[in-house]
């Protein structure tokens, strides 16, 4: 997570470096023991002792998610312009030029047909590896073709959330996506479909504020940070420490914001047998 | 009444205008002193003054006309913001009779951030959603300088959704620095109502006009702006992120001098968001802003509103939220590739 594009880094997930370092062994963030890569593997980047989830990357959730060899990428040609010509301490182009070597993709997001456990759907990842998962017009471009796409094929809809929210660089035009991407969804509902919203650490800004928050039924990764304003922002306005556990997924459950807290290794299942309910 | 608080892009303004005061003043005493000296002649004193005044004024005008055609980002974000613009419930004095101020989202509370209800604006019945930010401390606090709770958001479609049931248009007058971040709000679901309002809106069967009439923050903007016609007035600012946030996450600190820098970057003036196809008009002001003349700012926004509304009476439901998806479904700039492994393969060279 070298490039610090939107929300900075320490305001999503303060005093706490989740990036998976090379070598055999690492260091489990969660309950600090040594772990051995190749078990972290096998237990879907999950760490054994303690469960404590770490991110992971758009292809591979959905690498994880699909039946194997069943996930069709779609849209992949779209790609980010500098509509804004944006230069900040460096310029907008020349980061997703960095970003787009550092990661070998276009843009944040994977989107696709796949099927879960036997379940078709369409689904998408956001990928916190490019510019923070933010949302500037190819993320919400393509999701709003994976909503339509669903709307027209009557499939269920998966979206796995991670977001430091809107994309800056583009303004304007990022905030745009949020009513783009809201207004599909409700075409989307208008036509019966199932919208099931995966929440992942972090997932805040203004991809919670659309679609996110926006799930027939929404599910949470355990102890992942989901909000609208990031920690530190609150902090600064509210002048006083944050409670124990604010805006963590349990949080959240409490609260009365998401359906379920589901463990990863348990995320097929949970998201097959949501669809046995409720899809068509 | 802008003397009261000077921006500092108004100083030589403020000289002139203590000018001006000074001018008005001597010219009263004049005309007393002439009047009680010689009652019914023109005094030469009284015609220099005169004169003298009737130079500095229009010193005053050109100096004004000058300033306010060159405005930079910053400064606009700062006129925006000034003390004395006028507010939803300044407007709604001035253009809406009869306003039946409807509260409360039936949940949890009633945030005085939003303001809803019925009114009519000129000729046009319809239901008034605003921000309000505030004028008196008290009120400022009670409205958290305009950044509303998610109450508010859910007040804001609950009447909107009465709106619908009956046929009335909705006018919406954006006027916020952002959704408010705090502890109550998050716990509230501040996200979700944002998310909710937008998705609902753009299917209410009803029209939908939205101006931003001041600061227009962000999510907490747009949870109130989804709409058939969208327009700001002159110098107002909308965009992702206020410039201050900006500057402190991509310029690492937040100074005069980034401030200014991100909100040039972010192209947040009304001219740039209709470049940008983000609005389809801007509403002029009167000379030197709305904070001057808010009669003549809220003749223009009245003006505006009538006419767009009668257009839009005229349009089948159908077509309207047909018209209303495409209007924001067409936003965004975007390439695309037939076949990305050209890119992907400079990318894995490179
Ligand atoms: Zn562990």
């Amino acid at each position: 997570m070298a490039q610090v594009t939107t929300r900075t880094w320490s305001e999503v997930r303060p005093a706490r470096k989740a990036a998976i370092p090379e070598g055999l062994w690492l260091r489990c963030p969660g309950c600090s023991r040594m772990v051995y890569r190749r078990h972290l593997e096998a237990n879907l980047q999950v760490c054994p002792e303690c469960e404590f989830h770490f991110r992971i990357s758009a292809m591979e959730r959905a690498k994880q998610l699909a039946d194997p060899d069943s996930f069709q990428p779609m849209f992949i040609g779209l790609t980010p312009t500098d509509p804004l010509q944006f230069k900040d301490l460096k310029s907008y182009k020349d980061r997703l030029v960095a970003e787009q070597i550092k990661t070998g993709q276009l843009d944040a997001i994977k989107a696709g047909k796949m099927f879960i456990k036997g379940r078709e759907a369409m689904v998408c990842c956001l990928d916190l590896t490019f510019m923070m998962g933010s949302m500037g017009s190819v993320v919400g471009e393509t999701i709003t073709r994976t909503i339509e796409e669903a709307t027209r094929t009557g499939l269920p809809l998966v979206i796995v959330s991670c977001s430091g929210g809107a994309r800056m660089q583009e303004s304007g035009l990022s905030l745009m996506q949020m009513a783009k991407t809201s207004a599909a969804l409700a075409r989307y509902d208008d036509a019966g479909g199932l919208f099931i919203s995966v929440l992942t650490d972090p997932t805040t800004g203004g991809v919670t504020a659309s679609f996110a928050m926006l799930g027939d039924v929404i599910l949470a990764e355990p102890n992942a940070l989901i909000g609208f304003a990031g920690p530190r922002v609150i902090q600064q306005t509210i002048r006083q420490e944050l409670p124990e556990g604010f805006q963590r997924s349990e949080f959240l459950l409490k609260s009365g914001l998401v359906d379920r807290v589901v463990a990863r290794p348990q995320l097929r299942s949970e998201l097959a047998r949501l669809i046995d309910y409720a899809g068509k | 009444m802008s003397r009261f608080y000077q921006l500092d892009f108004e100083k030589p303004l403020t000289e002139l205008e203590q000018m001006i005061d000074a001018a008005e003043i001597r010219l009263k005493e004049e005309m007393a002193a002439a009047a009680s000296a010689a009652p019914g002649s023109i005094s030469p004193a009284v015609m220099t003054i005169q004169a003298e005044l009737d130079d500095l004024r229009r010193r005053h005008t050109e100096s004004l006309a000058e300033l306010y055609t060159q405005l930079g980002p910053w400064e606009t974000v700062r006129v925006a913001r000034h003390p004395n613009r006028p507010q939803t419930r300044e407007y709604l004095n001035l253009i809406c009779r009869d306003f039946a101020e409807l509260h409360g989202d039936r949940r949890y509370g009633d945030d005085p951030a939003i303001v809803t209800g019925f009114g009519r604006i000129g000729p046009v019945k319809c239901l008034i959603v605003g921000h309000q930010k505030g004028k008196e401390t008290q009120e400022k606090i009670a409205c958290h300088f305009g950044c509303a709770h998610p109450e508010g958001y859910r007040k804001a479609l609950a009447k909107m959704k009465l709106a619908e049931k009956f046929g009335v248009p909705v006018v919406t007058l954006v006027d916020t620095p952002g959704a408010y971040p705090g502890l109550g709000a998050e716990q509230r679901g501040q996200a979700e109502a944002i998310a909710v309002n937008m998705l609902e809106m753009s299917r209410l069967r009803t029209p939908i006009v939205s101006i931003v009439i001041g600061e227009g923050g962000s999510g907490g903007a747009l949870g109130i702006a989804v709409a058939d016609r969208v327009a700001m007035l002159q110098h107002a600012w909308y965009s992702v992120i206020s410039p201050e946030g900006c500057a402190a996450i991509l310029w690492k600190e937040a100074n005069e001098q980034t401030n200014a820098a991100a909100a040039r970057a972010l192209k947040l003036t009304a001219r740039d968001n209709l470049e940008l196809g983000i609005i389809d008009e801007v509403i002029p002001e009167p000379l030197g802003a709305a904070h001057r003349d808010p009669r003549a700012a809220a003749d223009h926004l009245q003006r505006w509103i009538v006419a767009r509304l009668q257009d839009l009476k005229t349009i089948p439901l159908d077509r309207l939220l047909d018209a209303r998806y495409e209007r924001f479904r067409r936003m965004g700039s975007y390439a695309e590739q037939a076949s990305p492994d050209g890119l992907a393969q400079t990318i894995a060279g490179g």
